[in-house]
């Protein structure tokens, strides 16, 4: 009994020292959130100066962010919070800075140029932006400029949008035995092959879909080992655009981690179709589409929208064809920033070091969703 | 060894009681029913006595007198099956069996009729399969002959005429070569039942596209574009431009409007501009001022 006193009076002595440490001497980004005035570290230095940045920018305090600006004339608080988080509903709109990178670019006793490198965690995944910040001394603080990318303005105009739209009636409950469905659309697998990567084993290939009508699609793949037993069954998940219209073809992926080919069989794979209502709009052109050679290889162009709709969150998927015809790779970016009409959003689509020199073409396909929904 | 002999004792004992239950039978049960039609069933002897008549979802009890007939009237059995009746007086039971058999009058079909939709010109492409019911849902067993009649939008008709085969008859017809919508009936008697069978444009044939510069845009459309039958190709299908040039390309997935793909691309000298649906792959351009 006297132990269990002991010991309760023990956890209260640490938690009251603990508290007492934690006010009197906190941690930066603990105090940033917890709204300290002079949360950062000072500005003495331009990397510093960029370094509060980041952290105001991790913890929203846009306020201070705003505050710390050399060139704040130029752009409102609000059009600052806009140009991060988005104009209109984004990836980036819902998202949280998860870290950030500062890299010195140039610097002289008056002036520097910093890299900030953004790391954005979105519903999608991890989204990375930069911003080259010019910074200019003041006393003995360092002052940085921000970038302000502005929103960018469409003309008033109407675009009149008259593209089909597919609606579906299902059978009710009471609807008897024997009487007629719907059929499921059409698809079919035009091509598909495995490839070995360091991670496991990787299913590439593209799914068309033949019939008249939209379709709702996903692919799994069930490895099977030489004597038929079942190694494990994956789906496309994300690496596949999973509305297709009719005719519309779309690359696929699926992960196998820590397979080996050797080891395989036999795959079974199972294309999924079901019926969508679905809008034949918006309509993206991609445009300048340039395939950069090692290092960096990279899939570059630009997006336009050319319907009078917004599209909210792009996603680009690259299927990369070796001289052959044979897909090699399938890679995605997701476009962090809404499509306005006819506004060209670049994109940029990583290819591995060790296949680019085997790509010779590609072909790209764009998914796309608007705040109401899957178009 | 030593289970064999009590299984013996008891299939020995179960032997003697149904043979003591069948010299005293009294119980004259029918040897089919039709099922809705009424029955009677005779039960000899003197005193009272509770009539059981068990089948598959359905059961009924009736307070007899021995020596006399008890009548069922139409609709008392409507489930085809094999029925148990048990006869329970007061010091013992009689058991016997029957079967009630659907009626031979069909009074409902079944029609399945596959695929909804179906590409024109498709050799046994549409598939009908119907089964045939009396009025209480009961599948009629017994041959019965189906036609089956697929009209196409031309106003061709195929037809068939099958005879059942324990309650069900199947067919397969072709897809005609107009697109539209067919009329599939399965017809038995005067029941019918009707599906409706789309039939649908197939592959884009001859996709053929021009181009002609508007501004600092070229302006590429398709012709009206069809497939191989020469039935237009429905609005929303995917038509895809591409544009290649020095240094780069563009892509554009554009969806059919009125029969024809229409896009806007930049103009790039020198450039190559294809067009494709789907596998299906279009002419090519070579653009020069």
């Amino acid at each position: 009994m006297s132990n269990g006193r002991l010991l309760a009076v023990l956890l209260a002595a640490a938690t009251l020292a603990l508290v007492v440490v934690g006010t009197v001497w906190p941690v930066p980004s603990a105090a940033a959130y917890a709204g300290a005035n002079n949360l950062m570290g000072s500005s003495s230095t331009a990397e510093a100066a960029v370094g509060n940045l980041g952290d105001e920018i991790s913890a929203q305090a846009w306020g201070k962010a705003y505050a710390s600006f050399a060139n704040k004339a130029q752009f409102t608080e609000s059009e600052f919070v806009h140009d991060l988080t988005g104009y209109y509903p984004s990836l980036l709109t819902y998202s949280t800075l998860d870290k950030f990178e500062v890299r010195p670019l140039h610097a002289s006793a008056n002036e520097a140029e910093i890299e900030l490198k953004l790391h954005w965690a979105t519903v999608v995944g991890r989204s990375v932006s930069k911003r080259d910040l010019h910074l200019i001394r003041n006393g003995d603080r360092w002052e940085p400029e921000w970038p302000i990318a502005k929103e960018p303005i469409v003309p008033p105009q109407v675009i009149a949008v008259n593209y089909l739209r597919w609606d579906v009636i299902y059978p009710g409950s009471g609807d008897d035995w024997g009487a007629q469905n719907v059929e499921a659309p059409h698809v079919r697998i035009v091509d598909m092959h495995p490839v070995e990567r360091a991670t496991g084993v990787v299913i590439l290939g593209e799914l068309l879909n033949e019939d008249v009508v939209p379709a709702y699609v996903s692919v799994t793949a069930t490895l099977l080992s030489k004597n038929q037993s079942p190694i494990g069954t994956e789906g496309s998940f994300d690496k596949i655009s999973h509305l297709l219209l009719p005719k519309q073809v779309t690359p696929f992926l699926i992960e196998f981690p820590n397979v080996s080919l050797s080891d395989v069989g036999s795959i079974r794979m199972t294309p999924i179709s079901t019926l969508i209502a679905a809008s034949a709009d918006p309509v993206i052109e991609v445009e300048n589409e340039h395939l950069n050679p090692a290092p960096g290889a990279s899939l570059t162009g630009r997006l336009i929208n050319q319907s009078g709709q917004i599209v909210n969150v792009a996603h680009v998927l690259g299927t990369f064809y070796n001289q052959a015809g044979n897909v090699v790779w399938i890679a995605d970016e997701y476009i962090d920033t809404a499509l306005l009409p006819q506004n060209p959003v670049p994109f940029e689509i990583h290819i591995p070091e060790d296949l680019a020199r085997s790509v010779s073409s590609q072909r790209t396909v764009i998914a796309t969703y608007n705040s109401g929904g899957s178009q | 060894m030593r289970t064999g002999l009590p299984f013996l004792l008891s299939t020995m004992a179960l032997s003697m009681i149904q043979l003591a239950v069948a010299q005293d039978r009294s119980l004259t049960l029918p040897k089919t029913v039709e099922a809705g039609s009424a029955f009677s069933i005779q039960c000899t002897g003197s005193g009272k006595a509770v009539l059981y008549i068990v089948g598959l979802g359905q059961a009924l009890k009736r307070d007899v007198e021995l020596g006399g007939t008890t009548f069922f009237p139409a609709g008392s059995l409507y489930n085809s099956g094999h029925y148990l009746a048990v006869l329970e007086r007061s010091s013992s039971a009689e058991t016997g069996s029957f079967d009630v058999v659907p009626a031979t009058k069909p009074a409902e079909l079944s029609f399945l009729a596959k695929p909804s939709r179906v590409p024109v010109g498709l050799h046994d492409g549409i598939t009908g399969a119907v089964y045939v019911f009396d009025v209480y849902r009961n599948l009629i067993a017994v041959p019965t002959l189906v036609s089956f009649e697929l009209s196409s939008p031309s106003g061709t008709a195929q037809k068939r005429t099958l005879t059942t085969r324990e309650g069900s008859a199947w067919t397969v017809m072709d897809s005609t070569a107009q697109q539209g919508v067919d009329r599939f009936v399965a017809r038995v008697d005067e029941i019918s039942s009707a599906r409706i069978i789309g039939q649908v444009p197939g592959d884009p044939c001859e996709l053929k596209m021009s181009a002609r510069q508007s501004g600092q845009k070229l302006l590429l459309a398709t012709d009206l574009v069809r497939d191989c039958n020469g039935n237009a190709v429905p609005d929303g299908t995917i038509v895809t431009f591409t544009e290649a040039y020095t240094g780069g390309q563009s892509t554009v997935d554009v969806p059919l409007k009125h029969g024809i793909g229409e896009v806007q691309m930049a103009v790039h000298n020198g450039a190559t501009i294809s067009v494709a649906s789907g596998i299906v792959l279009g002419n090519q351009i070579r653009w020069e001022k």
